[in-house]
């Protein structure tokens, strides 16, 4: 009887064509916004979402589509919706597409696609999208038969933002955004090749009680993915049970309070004495969602040598990858860190190493030497995060401004830092401000970025001021390529190969251009005079900041070297001279 | 290995292999009893068994993947099959038509100047094969690579020589 009852609704339902499906989707999933560019082959989406009440946001170029939804979903938690057309419209979203790949964000991304009976055929702005996105997406399809699209849609959202979060492509040919079929989006999504372990093994999880109340020296490195998994409140009841101290992986900077005696700060080529000396010499190292990426790590073979290691990863494929792991633990780290908690193990003694890490957190601060006449990229970063009381949300490019800003901008917050980490995307962090002021509409939005990746995708202004969003666009401006002149500078005998561009636009005038306010300053005194009065607006604002162009981002781990072969620790130290 | 038979199923994974700089010695794809389902057997050459563990979770994350077996070291049933084009004239015809019987080969093709081997085993046995063939001169070979199975008992399980199969 049920099923004739199904069967029969399944006959009224009135048919709709594959466009429309598509809004009847994004409605039904509860997206918010959507980020696209509009062309040839979506004409019919577009034509559905014009009296849809859905809110699209037209970006300048789908390169600032796709990191706008990459920052939307760090902040809200939910996947970021892009829509971009066949062709060049889908090519300039590949760089998205891997940085989110490569960072663990949860995208849905539609592209539109020559019609069906010219794929292959070298169609007017045809390209073979799946072919070229399929190693830079967590899954992709392409839809062949009308009737399939509610379920490709259904399975896209639930495929991207269950297990290891990820981007979801649907590339649609014209033709299916015209055709017509039943709607139905009420089927469960079944996916047997897909089935993401989410809680930990006991025993597992027993063998690390165990080791940590035998440790002498653990330590935990925490990643992004107890931002994926909500876990921050986890983490931190976990490490003050257990009276563990933390590290975080660039991404994972806000997982834990920075604030926190816990906390010894960020790991890595540019982490804190502290924190690398903690991996170096740790007998226990508790990874958590982090993925031993190589700027982490330094050479492998000094990586935590003296250490067991136990890593606590929802992707399998993650654990015993770049390190022999003694423990792994598969399972989404919420619920390891709950079953840890519960677990409630004998909490080891560690006086004598956490006397040690308070020695090298005193003796081996972050340090530079202030300049007054100048603007000092640390100084900036501290101010802007006095002025902030920390609480904004931060994104950034790459390079040397990324690195100041994850050592000087102290996250005590989780989900307020947007960076591209795995793929270092110059260009990323404008776009990605728009997405995350959206997301959270009331946070002071600041997007530190250098002038070079600036100028990467500055069109977005326009998006800036067309939506007047309270955006600061703080621009760390040394009128070169930073990072690439630094290595430059220590690794190829100061030959500044095309990374110094002083010939740019004046970036007060090309703000202003787009209606934007804005400000420049070169010294210290006039830096914090221009921040004062852009965090009093609540206008998009941009600002120029010219900060001292040789300076270096330190401490360091130059490649091949071990995390302990640091150089630069001390502002004073001889290596840097 | 079995995945879904879905468009691009196999660029997706031959695509990982390449990401990942594994070589592939040899595929072999075909149904299953099951339809909509089809089975891959690879066999790749790898240097230690945290490579092999690694593939196989790269592998098993794809969505398309519903099972994948590394059956390396299980007792199993390992097929390949080889067609030889080898150059023949009127005096060689009988010799190759003798010694090709233990290996329990058939000629499937004979003109004036060759004759067509089409052979099936382990790749051992059509290694061994074809180096028995060339002082004749082979002019072709195509070999469709390994597909296997787990053989229903397990007991007596040793390592099979070929590195890693999945």
């Amino acid at each position: 009887m049920a099923k004739m009852k199904v069967e029969e609704q399944r006959k009224q339902r009135t048919k709709m064509s594959g466009a429309l499906m598509l809004i009847e989707a994004l409605k039904a999933e509860k997206v918010e916004v959507i980020f696209g560019y509009p062309g040839g082959a979506v004409l019919p989406i577009y034509d559905k979402l014009y009296d849809s009440g859905l809110f699209h946001v037209l970006t300048r170029h789908e390169q600032g589509a796709i990191h706008a939804a990459e920052g939307y979903a760090r902040i809200s938690g939910k996947p970021g919706v892009v829509i971009a057309t066949s062709g060049p419209g889908a090519t300039n979203i590949v760089t998205g597409l891997t940085d989110a790949m490569m960072d663990s964000i949860p995208l849905v991304v539609f592209t539109g696609q020559v019609a069906s009976n010219v794929i292959g055929s070298d169609a007017f702005q045809e390209a073979d999208v799946l072919g070229i996105t399929m190693p830079i997406t967590k899954h992709s399809y392409q839809v062949r038969d009308i009737q399939e699209l509610p379920k490709i849609i259904k399975e896209a959202f639930h495929i991207a933002t269950t297990g290891r979060p990820g981007p979801v492509l649907i590339d649609i040919p014209k033709d299916m955004t015209t055709a017509e079929g039943e709607f139905d989006y009420e089927q469960d999504v079944h996916l047997p090749g897909y089935q993401p372990t989410v809680h930990p093994n006991h025993l597992q999880i027993r063998k690390l009680v165990e080791a940590v109340s035998q440790a002498k020296k653990p330590v935990i490195l925490a990643g992004a993915g107890v931002l994926h998994a909500n876990a921050s409140h986890e983490l931190r009841q976990y490490a003050e049970q257990q009276n563990i101290p933390v590290i975080h992986t660039l991404l994972g900077l806000g997982g834990f309070p920075a604030n926190h005696p816990l906390f010894l700060g960020m790991a890595g080529m540019h982490g804190t004495y502290t924190a690398n000396m903690a991996l170096y010499e740790c007998d226990l190292l508790i990874n958590i969602g982090a993925r031993f990426d190589d700027r982490v790590t330094g050479n492998l073979k000094y990586f935590a040598p003296n250490a067991t290691v136990a890593h606590i990863d929802i992707d399998p494929a993650e654990i015993g990858k770049n390190v022999p792991t003694k423990i792994p633990i598969v399972s989404d780290a919420k619920e390891a860190l709950k079953e840890l908690i519960h677990q409630d193990g004998k909490r080891p003694d560690i006086t004598a190493w956490l006397a040690q890490l308070a020695e090298w957190k005193t003796n081996y601060p972050l340090a530079y030497q202030n300049d007054a006449q100048t603007v000092k990229p640390q100084k900036l970063i501290e101010m802007i995060y006095e002025l902030t009381n920390g609480e904004a949300v931060v994104t950034t490019d790459v390079g040397q401004h990324q690195m100041w800003t994850a050592q000087y901008y102290k996250f005590n917050r989780p989900h307020r830092w947007v960076t591209s980490g795995g793929l270092g995307t110059m260009g990323f962090g404008l776009p990605a401000a728009i997405g995350a002021q959206l997301a959270d509409k009331h946070a002071t939005v600041v997007s530190i970025v250098g002038d070079a990746g600036f100028q990467m995708t500055l069109q977005e202004l326009s998006v800036i001021q067309e939506l007047n969003l309270p955006i600061k666009v703080v621009i760390v401006n040394n009128q070169s390529l930073g990072m690439v002149r630094q290595w430059q500078e220590i690794f190829y005998d100061k030959r500044y190969s095309h990374s110094l561009v002083p010939n740019q636009p004046d970036f007060v005038k090309l703000a202003e251009a787009y209606n934007i306010k804005a400000f420049r300053a070169k010294t210290e005194e006039e830096a914090k005079e221009v921040l004062k009065q852009a965090f009093s607006l609540s206008e998009p604002v941009l600002l120029d900041f010219h900060v001292k162009a040789d300076e270096n981002v330190y401490p360091m781990v130059a490649p091949g070297k071990g995390l302990h072969e640091m150089v630069g620790v001390k502002p004073c130290d001889e290596s840097l001279q | 290995m079995t995945v879904n038979n879905r468009p691009g199923v196999l660029n997706r994974i031959t695509g990982l292999f390449t990401k990942r700089h594994y070589n592939i010695e040899s595929i072999t794809v075909g149904h299953t009893e099951i339809e909509g389902i089809s089975r891959m057997t690879f066999v790749v050459n790898v240097e230690d068994e945290r490579t092999a563990e690694q593939i196989t979770k790269q592998l098993n994350k794809q969505i398309d993947v519903l099972k994948v077996n590394d059956i390396t070291d299980q007792a199993i049933v390992a097929r390949e099959l080889a067609l030889i084009k080898v150059a023949v004239n009127s005096t060689v015809r009988q010799e190759i038509y003798t010694l090709i019987e233990p290996f329990r080969a058939s000629v499937v093709d004979v003109s004036r100047d060759s004759l067509v081997v089409q052979v099936t085993g382990e790749p051992e046995k059509i290694e061994a094969l074809i180096d028995l063939l060339k002082p004749y001169g082979i002019k072709e070979v195509a070999r469709t690579g390994t597909t296997a199975f787990t053989r229903g008992a397990q007991k007596n399980a040793v390592s099979y020589k070929t590195p890693f199969i999945i």
